[in-house]
């Protein structure tokens, strides 16, 4: 790790050469370990250190941004002349107004030496141990086992600086037979809390119930959704219509919602960067807190995601701590979303379903229509026929077409436990089980 | 960076290496994007680094560092090691990697124009002049951006291999967004490709050539005309795929079932793996006898061609399927060593050189060259006066294909209805479905090299930790039958 000293002079002596009206110095420094495997073996074993240091300069509302992953002075310097050159020749932006002035970002623990201590020989007997399980029911495992170390700051010309230093472990686990798969998957900021023997147990004995699955036909049935599938209806929830570009582009579905029930009342969603269920991250790219942000609260959309730009388009809007790095094409989003459990249990669930299904994973779930936020995909690694109130057999994977707007208005059931996860490396979603009483399957 | 290079491979083979082999990569990426005539993004990126992947004990380690210097080698190499040989507690079998690479050279994408020297504000108005014919013809949001990307590396192996290359990728494109504000329905044109963007392995005159403020005004008037369309309708029917519909058809259906890592399992875990499998090799019916495939890693203008993969493996033209049939796989030298085991001598020799690192600090997996649809002999007019009753899909709008590369659903900006042999009615919210082999044996028909051009992605994702990946696609416009379209929620 580079460490807040060296950081902190690093953002230091390039404002100190910035001759811009304001700058910003932010650096995201990582080491970052991932032990893979596939058929029961270790394919990839790899380590990277890295850091990226951006420049943002604003010259009379004319921005220009540079990024290095180089500390070394020259490189420093040649970012800051980039970013100075290229925010001279670009067209003021008339809705900028300001990078955020200096603020209270409380601390918050997110580092645990145990993850950032991890050793390959440590990682490799975790994944030693589930590829042992899989093959004693006669499976293979593949899967990755992560741990990293963060270091996150930010600096500005108007004052304002942080620093966080935080870690992440993740297992993920897909057992696969001869004619099923199955799932599990976990995260952690403390790696001694990732229980790899019960993830590798819980993937086999999916892949095990999964075997001779039967074709059945594509209509509409009702779902428990197991939380690696209640994850894909948040993430696409949220990045599709919780964010404060597609909100004012009016393609969210939220637009002209706000304050209106658009989801049933049992359905709660908020995004939390200090909430330690979660991986914590204090504050976004621009420095600025991570405020709590309600964004569905039973069933009533509450608000989106801002960043300082979006914000300061709007009268009286303050960010909300939900910037990205640059470039992106997305905006300010959540990414540390939570899904308010219920009362549930998984087998009350599946007692109270007539005929139904239950999912383990969506897979490439894509959005179609981002106001009904209709979205089309696969289920994958353990699909189950419900009827009477039990699993009755294993059933080959279908291709669903679902209104997930439709989805959250039709949530029987909200489950206890949560689990807490991560899509595409970006963003968390801590998530129960739920049940829809329909869900739209479309092919086979 | 070469002192860097050797230094690696000194270390590694002090360490008890039995292969090394070790990249150093500067990359430098301009990205510009307009939004409703504000530059939302001018950012300028510059990476370097360089990693080192070893075999000890018949295992892999990998590890890189941002830090290019002698004592970061040394260290680096070290900890390659000490993951390979905890790799190694665990192996169920010796890496393979076939015959020694010991390729030697130097390649740079060949560029009329150079890119960087265009002046970021000649780029700014021409975004801005495209903004505006977007917005003039109707759109309610308008976009332009432009994307410049430079990676030079060296490559060097313990085997003798030694390469440099610049590979330089100009892209650009335009988006329209309309809405209507009473029903609240969205509908969005792209130009030139899907998403809003192309990207070619060429220079500036790549978007000289896309005529950006040109197209705008059609792409900004074509958004607005959905509003109004029809459905397209639900049902099979005959449909004709645009070129650039057909390339990232091409990309899920065909680029990644071709994987020889993932047909022997190693996504397995992520975004899955393959329907094919080694023993279909030569036998299998991809696609009806129209169906040529290509690979090709020295295709011009392609932004998956260059001169050596990172392994050191030469750029190749791979044949993957021929008159329909499977006869070939995207490949490394490990992938190719297992296949040999299991097809023996109906397998090639030695890698077909597909494989691909994102950057420094990523080890290189099989990735999609140039996976292009060879050119057939129909002409497009005739192609379309040949269909009596049919639909014309362009431009993707979303993708969605199965763990195995199987079952894939695509819903297109575009679509026209085709009836007696002529364009007809535009049709709103166009989408088609299918199986891979069953789709491809209906094509009937592909058009010649006059409608045949190569299409880039910008943002293929493999791997974990993620990595990105520029893959292209040389298409024309091809024609399917009985194909299931308009899918409901």
């Amino acid at each position: 790790m580079i460490g807040p000293e060296r950081i902190s002079s690093t953002i230091q002596w390039v404002l100190a050469r910035s001759s811009a009206d304001q700058t910003e110095v932010s650096v995201v420094a990582t080491d970052n370990a991932l032990t893979r495997f596939a058929n029961s073996t270790i394919h990839q074993n790899v380590f990277s250190s890295n850091v990226t240091l951006r420049v943002r300069v604003v010259i009379a509302n004319q921005i220009g941004i540079a990024i290095t992953n180089s500390l070394e002075a020259a490189a420093l310097q040649r970012a800051l002349d980039h970013a100075l050159s290229n925010a001279r020749r670009t067209p003021p932006n008339p809705g900028f107004l300001s990078l955020p002035e200096p603020q209270l970002v409380p601390e918050v623990v997110g580092y645990f030496p145990a993850t950032a201590d991890c050793t390959p020989g440590q990682r490799a007997e975790s994944v030693g141990a589930i590829c042992q399980l899989a093959r004693e029911a006669g499976f293979h495992a593949y899967g990755a086992l992560t741990t990293a170390t963060r270091e996150l700051a930010v600096g500005n010309s108007l004052g304002h600086s942080c620093f966080h230093l935080g870690t992440l472990s993740e297992i993920k686990v897909t057992v696969i037979g001869d004619s099923s798969a199955g799932y599990a998957a976990n995260m952690a900021m403390d790696v001694r809390r990732l229980d790899f023997e019960a993830i590798g147990h819980e993937a086999t004995e999916r892949c095990s119930r999964g075997q001779n699955p039967q074709p059945i036909e594509p209509a509409e049935y009702a779902v428990i959704l197991a939380p690696y599938a209640t994850q894909d209806l948040v993430f696409v929830t949220t990045t599709v219509g919780l964010g404060a570009r597609s909100f004012r582009e009016k393609t969210s579905f939220v637009c002209g919602n706000i304050g209106k029930r658009i989801m049933g009342p049992n359905i709660t969603i908020h995004d939390d960067g200090f909430d330690g269920n979660g991986i914590v991250e204090p504050f976004d790219c621009e420095g600025v807190p991570k405020r709590r942000l309600d964004l569905i609260s039973n069933g009533v959309a509450s608000g989106v995601a801002y960043d300082s730009y979006y914000a300061g388009l709007e009268k009286g809007r303050r960010s909300t701590g939900h910037a990205l790095p640059p470039p992106n094409t997305s905006g300010p989003l959540p990414r540390h979303t939570f899904l308010r459990p219920g009362s549930a249990t998984v087998e009350e669930m599946i007692q109270s379903t007539g005929r139904g299904l239950y999912v383990t994973q969506l897979h490439y779930t894509r959005p179609i229509d981002p106001i009904r936020l209709t979205a089309t995909g696969m289920t994958r690694n353990g699909t189950f026929l419900i009827e009477h109130g039990e699993i009755v057999r294993p059933v080959k994977d279908l291709r669903f077409t679902q209104s997930y707007l439709k989805a959250w208005n039709e949530v029987e059931a909200v489950g206890q436990e949560t689990r807490l996860l991560r899509m595409w490396d970006q963003s968390l979603q801590n998530v129960p089980t739920v049940k829809i009483s329909s869900f739209n399957f479309t092919g086979s | 960076m070469r002192t860097l290079t050797a230094r690696a491979l000194d270390c590694a083979n002090g360490l008890g290496a039995q292969y090394a082999d070790v990249r150093g990569v500067v990359r430098r990426i301009q990205t510009i994007a307009i939004t409703n005539g504000v530059v939302e993004t001018m950012v300028e990126e510059e990476y370097q680094g360089f990693g080192v992947r070893l075999l000890i004990d018949g295992a892999w380690g990998f590890s890189g560092s941002a830090t290019l210097e002698l004592g970061a080698v040394d260290q680096v190499t070290a900890q390659a090691a000490e993951i390979a040989r905890a790799s190694a507690r665990f192996k169920t079998a010796e890496v393979r990697l076939g015959p020694r690479v010991s390729s030697v050279g130097v390649y740079r994408t060949p560029v009329l124009v150079n890119p960087w020297e265009i002046s970021p504000v000649a780029k700014i108005a021409l975004l801005l002049q495209a903004d505006r014919e977007l917005r003039h013809a109707g759109a309610a949001t308008a976009k332009a951006n432009l994307l410049t990307w430079q990676e030079n590396k060296v490559f060097a192996n313990s085997e003798g291999a030694l390469t440099e290359q610049e590979l330089i990728h100009t892209g650009g494109g335009v988006t329209a967004i309309a809405v209507d504000k009473e029903s609240g329905q969205v509908q969005t044109r792209s130009y030139p490709g899907f998403f809003g963007t192309d990207v070619r392995g060429a220079g500036w005159e790549t978007i000289l050539e896309m005529d950006l403020p040109g197209n705008a005004q059609r792409i900004g008037e074509e958004a607005v005309a959905l509003l109004r369309a029809d459905e397209c309708p639900s049902g099979h029917a005959t449909v004709i795929l645009g070129p650039s519909q057909l390339a990232i058809q091409t990309h899920e259906s065909v680029g990644h079932a071709i994987e020889l890592d993932r047909v022997f399992g190693a996504e397995g875990d992520f975004t899955g793996t393959s329907f094919l499998s080694p023993a279909m090799l030569n036998s299998f019916a991809y696609g009806s006898g129209h169906v040529n495939i290509t690979a090709d890693a020295t295709a011009p203008g392609g932004v998956g061609t260059f001169g050596w993969d990172d392994e050191g493996v030469p750029a190749q033209r791979v044949p993957i399927v021929r008159d329909g049939i499977l006869c070939g796989f995207l490949s490394s030298r490990e992938s190719i060593e297992q296949l040999r085991q299991v097809v023996g001598d109906r397998a090639p020799a030695s890698s077909g050189g597909a494989m691909i690192a994102d950057g420094w600090h990523n080890i290189p997996l099989v990735r999609m060259t140039n996976v292009n649809v060879d050119p057939g002999e129909w002409d497009l007019a005739e192609l379309i006066a040949d269909t009596d009753d049919g639909i014309w899909m362009d431009s993707c709008k979303t993708y969605s294909i199965d763990d195995r590369r199987l079952n894939f659903q695509f819903g297109v900006e575009y679509a026209r209805e085709i009836k007696h042999g002529k364009l007809g009615r535009l049709l709103k919210n166009g989408s088609y479905a299918g199986s891979t082999p069953q789709f491809w044996a209906s094509c009937d028909g592909v058009c010649n090299r006059d409608h045949w051009r190569i299409w880039g992605i910008s943002n293929c994702g493999k791997g974990q930790p993620g990595q990105m990946a520029h893959t292209g696609h040389g298409t024309a416009p091809a024609r399917f039958r009985n194909v299931r379209v308009g899918i409901r929620s």
